[in-house]
């Protein structure tokens, strides 16, 4: 079987001590023996090729084949986003990577480099202690995937996307591209064109699931493109929690991930999904995420980004029922290297639909973060609300941060408001804590994680402990 | 939509290279420089596309009311054509433009004159005082997306006027210039050139009036200088026809310990867009920029402002506020910009909006762009109706509902109004705005 060829995660730590941290946990690969390989760069033959290994339908490949048409004549949004997209090479990415066409349902079954992968980040033992059920995917496809059996009775499906539209065609078709179209940007074509894993989920009609779904994305091999597709439909008066982690080993060349997530909460249903994106900073993280609430439905994105060169993600929702809510609690933190280009959408469509964005960035040493939104309100919708807050914090002179919101308001019946302030860690602060015998950067860390208390605290436990230690250990060094 | 192949008429519109080298003639007798300048702006505006739907400076704006066809310079007017109206307000000096053409002139007091104010139409400077005018005039950086009408502006500008202030001398009372569209179809230009020097203090009131309700065109600019410690009050009252197309472009630079705060008030024209752009460029430097808008009918105003702190300790002040009836629509789009050495800014922006109607639109772009750590930058965007509290408060004790409405939205003006410290241009700000809400 493959050698282990891992990186010492203990040599990157000592390179740079604020940067790696978090990202070294992640960062070590095993040399695996893929036994479907699209090769590098993309073309027709490329699609044709994931289609076939997928053995799918036919309409699926026409619509693959539609989404890369569709990709190659979109330009890069350059004339507002950052010219550091022209750096990613779409002819030197490998698109399909993969072991085995179906996942594992026991962790026993998984073969052993991986399962060594998914051990070291800690996911059997997490499904163990507290989520319903699992997905694991690695490259591109699922090498594990399991609910537990109380759930599954409940008739919740939580599949991943091959598997799924083979299973559920009719299901998955009804609702696949309908929240984001193929042409939505060019990202989302490219994921339309050769998307492969990423989870679909159905909780029927009123089951509550008490416990997360959890999916978590691993990128092991060196110029590779990852492209999940994931769907969650939540039927009439069902609610669950979805979660989702990643990580990447850190290559010398860059990696792209464009995940495209589309949620639809029917009547009165509850869809709250928990993001923490923490890819080595050599990723190019390009994701298009959007839900659509209906009547008296919500839909909560909690969308914590730490990792990665570049991420552009702005979580929408669509409210297109009456009382329908959205919300969105963003936390970014951009250290050396990295940007984080995050936001949120609230595109109302029905009245009395109300929106709230909580946006918190922090910027250290030389990190770029920016907040970018939309609120829509258009004309003769009554009763509509947004609230918006967007907060950043700077630590070093040379970080720097940035905001842009646009907020189209229509008629006089729907109030909206947005604040946001930037600012540094208040002197007075660090010296009292210092004055109490703290070091300066204790003090930092302890004053950081306040700025963000207020959102982290909404994270479920497991996530909020998790990052309040990442915070604490992205600023260690960063003072002075 | 847009054809696919553009010719150049489609560029120029009625601003032909023959409208042009017509122009040109008129202003042969200015100095070389300044006609080659305006050359170099033909060219730029003649090639320059039109703003298009995915240019991010241009979003939420009609595209296509920005047609530049059918507009001519207007003819040679006399004072008592205009209709000329006061404004009430006690003026240390005036000059009435009119179809780019002067047509009276009040000048400033003789003992001012003495210790070197200049206050004379911008054909007479640049003759004059060539060296101070080519320093100053349109020397800044200042459109935000519309390079191609601030060209435009450069290449038919005729004449405007010029304020120099001299090193600490004081003018309390306002000076005053009118600028007139007259005619049908007729395109004006207007310039205002401030020019106030180490300790200067003084009060200019810009007010861009049209004679009848004609279609008319307005492209014009304001560039205000403020050096070491100079205090600069300006005021602009827009009340173009509310059939004209408008630009206005504002540039500012505040030097240190100078402050400079502007005011404009936007109340006509069919499509009106103002862009400002004020530099902070030493430490001290203060600015306040305040605009009040009420946008009724179709009207559209655009509103874009850049205010960039260049040195540490330097504060900034945004307020606009605008009031939106029937079936109206506002943008506003405002970016804040910290240079990584300009430490100890205080800038804040706010958008404020007043929804009076169930068909206005109003959009807001409040951005930030921080590299500095040390700074206290905030920026807000309401947009609201009036609280049906403090309207029933006023109904309650016997005020009709359509008088609560005005007396509320005046209040919600006098938070800017109030800056102004001379009671007079208040008072007469606070009747053009009154006018406005009794059509």
């Amino acid at each position: 079987m493959p050698d282990i060829t891992a990186t010492d995660p203990a040599t990157a730590t000592a390179d740079n001590p604020v940067q790696g941290i978090d990202q070294t946990a992640g960062n070590f690969s095993y040399k695996i023996d893929y036994e479907f390989d699209a090769g590098t760069g993309l073309s027709e033959q490329t699609i044709r090729y994931i289609s076939a290994v997928k053995k799918e339908a036919p309409w699926i490949l026409d619509f693959r084949l539609n989404a890369l048409k569709q990709f190659q004549a979109k330009p890069l949004p350059t004339h507002w986003a950052t010219k550091d997209l022209e750096n990613i090479h779409f002819d030197k990415i490998r698109y399909y990577l993969a072991q085995g066409q179906k996942p594992k349902r026991t962790w026993d079954e998984v073969p052993d480099d991986i399962k060594k992968t998914f051990e070291r980040l800690g996911i059997p033992e997490q499904e163990r202690k507290f989520l319903a059920g699992v997905e694991a995917q690695f490259d591109s496809e699922a090498a594990y995937s399991n609910v537990k059996e109380l759930v599954a009775k409940q008739g919740v499906i939580f599949l991943n996307s091959t598997e799924a539209l083979r299973e559920h065609p009719d299901l998955f078709r009804k609702w696949f591209g309908k929240v984001i179209p193929t042409g939505d940007n060019k990202f989302s074509a490219l994921n339309s064109a050769v998307f492969s894993g990423g989870s679909f989920i159905y909780v029927p009609k009123g089951v509550k699931v008490t416990h997360p779904l959890q999916a978590y994305f691993r990128i092991n091999a060196e110029s590779f493109g990852q492209f999940e597709r994931t769907l969650i439909i939540a039927d009439e008066g069902a609610e669950l929690t979805y979660m989702e982690g990643c990580t990447a080993p850190k290559f010398s060349t860059s990696t792209l991930h464009s995940a495209v997530v589309e949620l639809v909460a029917l009547k009165g249903a509850k869809i709250q999904y928990i993001t923490v994106q923490n890819w080595a900073n050599n990723v190019f993280n390009l994701v298009t995420k959007r839900g659509v609430a209906h009547e008296e439905a919500e839909i909560k994105w909690i969308d914590c980004n730490i990792g990665s060169r570049l991420t552009m993600k702005y979580p929408g929702v669509v409210l297109k029922g009456r009382k329908a809510r959205g919300e969105v609690i963003s936390i970014a933190l951009a250290n050396d290297g990295q940007h984080q280009d995050t936001g949120a959408k609230m595109i109302h469509a029905a009245d009395e639909t109300t929106s709230n964005i909580v946006a918190k960035s922090i910027s250290v040493g030389q990190g770029r973060s920016t907040y970018r939104g939309v609120v829509h309100i258009p004309k003769h919708l009554k009763g509509c609300k947004n609230n918006t807050e967007c907060d950043a914090l700077l630590i070093n002179t040379n970080s720097r941060t940035d905001t842009y919101p646009a907020i189209t308001v229509r008629g006089n019946a729907n109030p909206t408001q947005h604040e946001a302030s930037v600012s540094k860690v208040s002197e007075e602060q660090i010296f009292y804590m210092q004055q109490r015998g703290l070091t300066e950067g204790q003090a930092m860390s302890l004053s950081v994680n306040g700025f963000v208390n207020d959102l982290a605290s909404q994270f479920p436990m497991e996530y909020s402990v998790e990052l309040k230690r990442l915070i604490d250990l992205e600023m260690e060094g960063s003072v002075g | 939509m847009s054809a696919p192949a553009l010719t150049s008429a489609s560029l120029t519109g009625a601003f032909t290279p023959e409208a042009f080298a017509a122009h040109l003639k008129t202003v042969a007798h200015l100095p070389a420089w300044w006609l080659d300048r305006k050359q170099a702006a033909y060219d730029r505006f003649a090639t320059a596309p039109m703003p298009k739907r995915t240019d991010e400076s241009w979003r939420f704006a009609t595209l296509t009311g920005l047609q530049l066809d059918g507009y001519a310079r207007g003819g040679t007017v006399a004072l008592p054509q205009l209709g000329h109206a006061p404004v009430g307000i006690a003026k240390a000096g005036r000059i009435v433009l009119a179809n780019n053409r002067l047509v009276t002139h009040d000048a400033i007091a003789a003992d001012f004159a003495a210790r070197g104010v200049i206050f004379d139409t911008l054909q007479n400077a640049l003759r004059r005082h060539g060296d101070l005018v080519k320093s100053h005039l349109l020397a800044q950086p200042a459109p935000q997306g519309s390079e191609k009408f601030a060209a435009l502006h450069t290449a038919f500008l005729e004449d405007g006027a010029f304020l120099y202030v001299p090193r600490n001398v004081e003018i309390a009372d306002p000076l005053a210039v009118f600028h007139y569209a007259h005619g049908a179809h007729s395109a004006v230009f207007p310039h205002t050139l401030v020019v106030a020097e180490t300790g200067a203090r003084v009060t200019l009131v810009d007010l861009f009036r049209s004679t009848d309700a004609s279609r008319q065109f307005a492209c014009g600019q304001n560039d205000l200088f403020a050096s070491h410690g100079a205090e600069i009050t300006y005021v602009a009252a827009q009340t173009w026809s509310r059939d004209t197309l408008s630009f206005q472009f504002n540039s500012t630079v505040a030097r240190r310990d100078a402050r400079v705060l502007s005011l404009n008030l936007h109340l006509g024209g069919r499509q009106a867009r103002h862009e400002s752009y004020s530099q902070l460029q030493a430490p001290g430097a203060h600015t306040e920029m305040l605009a009040l808008t009420v946008a009724r009918g179709r009207q559209e105003f655009d509103q874009r402002t850049l205010q960039i702190h260049q040195a540490p300790h330097t504060s900034s002040n945004l307020l606009y506020k605008n009031a939106l009836l029937e079936q109206s629509k506002t943008i506003f789009s405002g970016l804040i910009v910290v240079d990584a050495d300009a430490q100890k800014t205080d800038a804040y922006q706010s958008n404020r909006n007043l929804l009076l109607s169930d068909e206005a639109e109003a959009n807001s772009l409040p951005g930030l762009e921080i590299q500095a750590n040390d700074v206290r930058c905030t920026h807000g965007a309401t947009s609201s109706p009036i609280d049906p509290e403090q309207e029933f408060y006023l109904q309650a004790r016997g005020i009709r509902k359509a008088e609560a409405d005005e007396l509320l939205t005046f209040g919600f003006f006098e938070e800017v109004l109030s800056k102004l410290t001379n009671d007079q241009l208040h008072d007469a700000l606070r009747e053009l705005i009154r006018t406005q809400f009794k059509q």
